[in-house]
């Protein structure tokens, strides 16, 4: 989560659910969390109780409008220029906390003269190489500091992940700064100006959202902001899953620092996540760009071909991350043990190399060009739940090999067999060459281990039941295959499997199935010394020099000592619940929280009180564990010359930030500008009302070709705005809900949401068949006419918009066509996510044809 | 024994179901259809056999600035159905077979051995809970979790509420917790939500209390439920008083024909 990342320093949600409960206002906003996160939404609830205004703003009035004090549509892919406009209201009226932004934010800073914004250059930033289709950063630095090239993470391939550990590794030891926010170049400055155009009647044109309305909800926010209130914000996919996702996030992250938002109880950004240990599955990650702990992967072409260029790049010389070396050597420490030494870099040179775009939809792209000869799918139904589903299945007929492990047969495993490609003789049972091996897999319930949710709360699941038959874990599943790779290397010396030869791989089994223990594996995460396996207390005990091994540096702390797994904790204590689970790092329930105390460090209020200094003490102490060293008093300047965290002062709370501030302005480690500013979506029946020459995202990735045709911006055949989303009664693409008849029943069908005024013009009677097409596919679903979709006046006419949830498949105890046929493949910038949230489609009356869909 | 019962408070019910699924989990009730009915959410549709709770969805007009908690018309609210569990209960009266039950927690029960499918209960309920399984006839409701509860246990959909708009718990509690909450509402300019607390009609209270907002008749809460037997007095009178007048007019017409003889 780059957006957050870069913005405040982690990948993570900045708060927990739990602390909903003390906001003044919440925004809900790219997410409808009463649907998709219930449990947690008690929170909101509480806050609403304790008087509270709750906003929802959303293209559809659901379940989470229903329990909101305001909402408003807002036409599908138009948020940064709302959000834009909160800003630009909070700057032009002077309603910014000005004593925390001044201190705690970037806003001071000067930028380098030779920056041009998108307002002088029409929708393109300084830097923009039109020739590679790319940014390069350096006039957005700060004025003063020293260019070091291009940084890693901005190159064609480099992944935008690493950056959230919170913008590149530049040196920001010098640079200059105006506290009155005067200067001309400054970050406040800039930002006034990039944001005057996003006005309210902006807003009213482009968004669709009438100006009362807009000035309604800009006055409740920021009312409930300042020493004595605070307002949070909660997002989900609705927010990520755009051309410019990351960048809508940083919008809500400007916002929240210019009210003093962030680090105070109340306040923050909620992301959401969308399942079961999905901030987990960043942390130790199942992406191609990171390793464990937010460090990057080597990339072939830039930083990778020697350890300490790899380090140089990487870690940064004050802040928090100057601790790089520590982690990257403990990591290397954990993989490969003693074969890991000081003289081979650690194994550095074993770690494979990032060469190109291995994110799921390049790899799938290769998939169907016939580059890759097998696949694994865990926890995944990609033939349902991913985009273009219709290419993503006839791709899957080019391996020669496909691995499912789940709990049912899924649509991916079955698609040779019962596919719409089937049913309309594009594939043929008889000729698919790939071979598939379905494999049993374990329920939650049927296994121990951890999940990381929402509020990096690191939670441990007690085994319940022995999983039936052949069912095992997933960690069983490639434990086992690792071992068996392993034997296989061992017999074979070329030097391509010294990697694998030197993997530690042994951790005590139980069970004919052979499931590893995995409080064992949650040691090596949480690290030990490498002479006698004590365990450490936490990341700061990591050292570079090899004495250390850690398999996750931010999760270190979860297991201190043998026989203390604080994700088991199950004895909650003080307001945040402490001693409930693990939340890294270092148990912060609320992150940056020195941000809740003046700069002398008392408490901005008595209302809003979390952690203070105690001067008899001479410690920060409070309600939440300190994000902050402990003992570094808030009068504390660094000397000439520190580094690392010595060398921020007392008073900087973002402290994985080299300059210890959060970034209004990320002037490196965004491929696609160091502000937000408005683009639409992909495909829109809108142009750019801020920008004619520059529609979308220069910096996004179309991955346009015959199989995933792009409609023209607008486009007379594709006429409506579509969006997707989930219903609470289904999980994702359904595998797991749609087979279950208590559930199934409940959302029996796909159904399409449109408006009482669409269903009209179209003669649409409720109940009755609508096929929805765009240039990727056809589908066909029930028609829901309702008044919560409403039409939406924007760029001077009205615009229908229509809503999918994307939960259905050709197999199950209930069926419906799979609205992700639709969607295009497409790639964000920075995480490479593609466009779900705003696209185009024609919506007729009748089925669809039986030939073509 | 405290006598136990259900708060349901619409004003934060989210509308998730989870109630629905707890309940046929922990009591194995079988699903009962895949019919889509293009009723907004609803696709249970009601109260019946094979659901025991069910979550109402009632739609009105969505006006832009507006969310459904805003004072005034609520735009889409839910409110999870229950049986009410009545002091005076229909169906109990009317079972011939001693099935039906009045537990020790002050809940009604049916004894699904000893039921025989008469299906007297179903017409007997002032609120149409109870239903009669299609394959063999029996009738089945909500056990008020009558085995948890046994064991100390919170009622399977209480339990899984993720918002507390369910609450279990003593009666006396619950009315106190009802005020609390209709107090707060008001306070926040939501005056128009009340407490459906059925204890004036002849059903002599229940054991379920609902919050709701607007008219109570929206969400399937009859406003003055009545138990069928309160009228048997009447009726045997009426009966009597018929067959007397039938008898005495027949004995007339013999005497009369008699004389005219």
């Amino acid at each position: 989560m780059p957006g957050l990342g870069t913005s405040f320093g982690r990948g993570g949600a900045t708060t927990a659910q739990e602390d909903l409960a003390n906001s003044d206002a919440i925004l809900i906003m790219g997410s409808s969390m009463a649907e998709n996160h219930p449990v947690g939404f008690r929170w909101v609830m509480k806050a609403r109780e304790r008087g509270a205004t709750i906003i929802h703003v959303d293209p559809r009035f659901s379940r989470t409008s229903a329990m909101a004090d305001v909402w408003t549509p807002i036409r599908a892919g138009s948020d940064i220029v709302f959000l834009g406009a909160l800003v630009g209201y909070v700057v032009e009226r002077q309603l910014d906390f000005r004593e925390y932004v001044v201190h705690y934010t970037n806003a001071a800073t000067i930028i380098r003269e030779d920056f041009q914004d998108t307002e002088d250059l029409g929708g393109l930033f300084s830097g923009w190489d039109a020739e590679h289709h790319q940014y390069s950063p350096e006039t957005w630095f700060y004025e003063g500091a020293p260019e070091n090239g291009t940084p890693a993470g901005h190159s064609r391939a480099g992944g935008g992940h690493g950056k959230d550990r919170g913008g590149e590794a530049a040196d920001l030891s010098q640079f200059e700064r105006d506290p009155t926010l005067q200067h001309p170049r400054c970050v406040y400055q800039l930002l006034r100006r990039h944001f005057a155009r996003y006005t309210p009647e902006l807003v009213e044109e482009t968004c669709g959202v009438p100006r009362d309305i807009f000035l309604k909800i800009a006055h409740a926010f920021t009312s409930a902001s300042g020493p004595e209130r605070t307002a949070a914000i909660c997002y989900a996919v609705g927010w990520t899953q755009h051309s410019k996702g990351v960048q809508i996030i940083r919008t809500a992250a400007i916002l929240q620092l210019l009210l003093g938002n962030i680090g105070r109880p109340g306040g923050g950004i909620l992301a959401l996540r969308g399942h079961a240990s999905i901030q987990g599955s960043t942390d130790i990650p199942t992406l191609y760009d990171i390793m464990p702990g937010y460090l990057p992967m080597p990339f072939f072409e830039a930083d990778s071909h020697r350890f300490a260029d790899y380090v140089a790049t990487h870690r940064s010389k004050t802040g928090w991350w100057a601790n790089f070396d520590a982690y990257i050597v403990s990591l290397l420490k954990a993989w490969y043990g003693e074969a890991a030494t000081r003289e081979n870099d650690w194994g550095f040179d074993w770690l494979p190399r990032v060469t190109g775009d291995h994110s799921h939809q390049g790899y799938w792209l290769e998939m169907a060009d016939g580059g890759l000869e097998g696949l694994f799918v865990m926890g995944q139904n990609p033939a349902v739940g991913a985009p273009n589903a219709r290419l993503e299945r006839r791709a899957l007929a080019k391996l020669k090999w496909l691995v499912v492990r789940d709990m049912v047969e899924t649509e991916t495993a079955s698609f040779w067999l019962d596919s719409p490609e089937v049913a309309r003789g594009e594939l043929d049972p008889a000729t698919v060459g790939t071979e598939v091996f379905l494999f049993p897999a374990a329920g939650h319930a049927e296994k121990a281990g951890t999940f990381t949710n929402t509020q990096r709360l690191l939670q441990w699941r007690e085994k319940a039941v022995e999983p039936p038959g052949d069912c095992t874990s997933e960690t069983a599943f490639v434990y086992q295959l690792g071992r068996r790779l392993k034997a296989r290397a061992a017999a074979d010396p070329r030097p391509r499997n010294q990697g694998l030869n030197a993997l530690t791989w042994d951790y005590p089994t139980e069970g004919e199935n052979g499931e590893p223990d995995p409080e064992a594996i949650l040691q090596e995460i949480n690290g030990w010394t490498v002479a006698d396996r004590v365990l450490v207390k936490d990341y700061k005990a990591l050292a570079d020099d090899g004495s250390t091994a850690c398999g996750c540096w931010i999760y270190s702390g979860v297991f201190p000592k043998t026989g203390e797994n604080k994700a088991r904790g199950r004895h909650p204590r003080g307001r945040y619940g402490h001693g409930w689970g693990f939340a890294w790092p270092s148990d912060r329930r609320i992150m940056y929280n020195r941000a809740s105390a003046r700069p002398d460090g008392r408490p901005w209020s008595e209302r809003k009180k979390l952690v203070w200094w105690d001067e008899r003490a001479h410690e920060w102490i409070g309600y939440d564990a300190p994000d902050f060293t402990t003992s570094k008093a808030p009068d504390y300047r660094p000397p000439e010359g520190a580094e690392g965290d010595a060398a921020l002062p007392g008073d900087a709370p973002f402290i994985m930030h080299p300059d210890g501030v959060g970034w209004i302005w990320v002037s490196s480690g965004l491929k696609d500008g160091p502000l937000p500013t408005h683009y639409e979506a992909l495909e829109s029946p809108l142009g750019n009302a801020l920008y004619p020459a520059h529609a979308v995202n220069p910096a996004a990735d179309r991955m346009e070709r015959a199989d995933n045709e792009y409609a023209a911006s607008p486009d007379p055949r594709y006429p409506y705005v579509l969006t997707t989303y989930r219903l609470t009664e289904h999980h994702t693409a359904g595998g797991m809900t749609r087979t279950l008849p208590h559930l199934a029943e409940l959302q029996p069908a796909l159904f399409c949401e449109l408006s009482t005024e669409l269903a009209d013009e179209l003669g649409v009677n409720p109940g009755s068949w609508v096929t929805i097409t765009s240039p990727r596919g056809a589908i066909e679903a029930r028609a829901l006419p309702t008044s919560r979709i409403r039409p939406i006046t924007a760029g001077g006419r009205t615009i229908h918009q229509v809503a999918l949830p994307y939960q259905f498949g050709h197999r199950g105890l209930v069926c419906g066509d799979t609205v992700n046929d639709l969607l295009a493949m497409s790639e964000e910038p920075n995480v490479r996510i593609m466009e779900t949230k705003a696209l185009v489609c024609n919506v007729t009356p009748g089925r669809r044809s039986r030939e073509w869909a | 024994m405290p006598t136990t019962a259900f708060l349901t408070d619409s004003t934060v019910c989210i509308g998730c179901k989870a109630c629905e699924v707890a309940c046929k989990a922990w009591n194995e009730v079988p699903q009962d259809g895949y019919v889509w009915t293009g009723l907004s959410y609803d696709n249970t549709k009601a109260l019946g056999h094979s659901t025991w709770r069910h979550v109402k969805f009632v739609e009105h007009e969505a006006v832009p600035g507006r969310g459904g908690h805003a004072a005034g018309q609520p735009t889409w609210s839910f409110s999870s159905d229950v049986c009410k569990h009545c002091e005076h209960a229909g169906c109990l009266d009317a079972c011939p077979t001693g099935s039906i039950v009045r537990t020790e927690f002050g809940g009604v029960f049916v004894q699904p051995d000893i039921c025989n499918g008469c299906g007297y209960c179903v017409v007997a309920c002032p609120f149409g809970v109870i239903d009669r399984r299609p394959d063999d006839g029996r009738a089945f409701k909500c056990t008020f979790c009558y085995d948890r509860q046994k064991a100390g246990l919170t009622p399977a959909c209480a339990q899984v509420c993720p918002t507390e708009s369910i609450v279990f718990g003593d009666m006396a509690d619950l009315r106190r917790e009802a005020s609390r909450r209709l107090d707060g509402l008001a306070a926040r300019g939501v005056t128009d939500a009340v407490l459906y607390d059925a204890h004036e009609g002849s059903v002599g209270g229940t054991h379920a209390l609902f919050i709701v907002r607007g008219d109570p008749v929206a969400y399937n809460l009859p406003p003055k439920p009545d138990v069928p037997s309160v009228y048997l007095r009447r009726a045997w009178r009426s009966a009597f008083v018929t067959a007397a007048s039938l008898i005495g007019a027949a004995l007339i017409a013999f005497a009369a024909q008699s004389h005219a003889h």
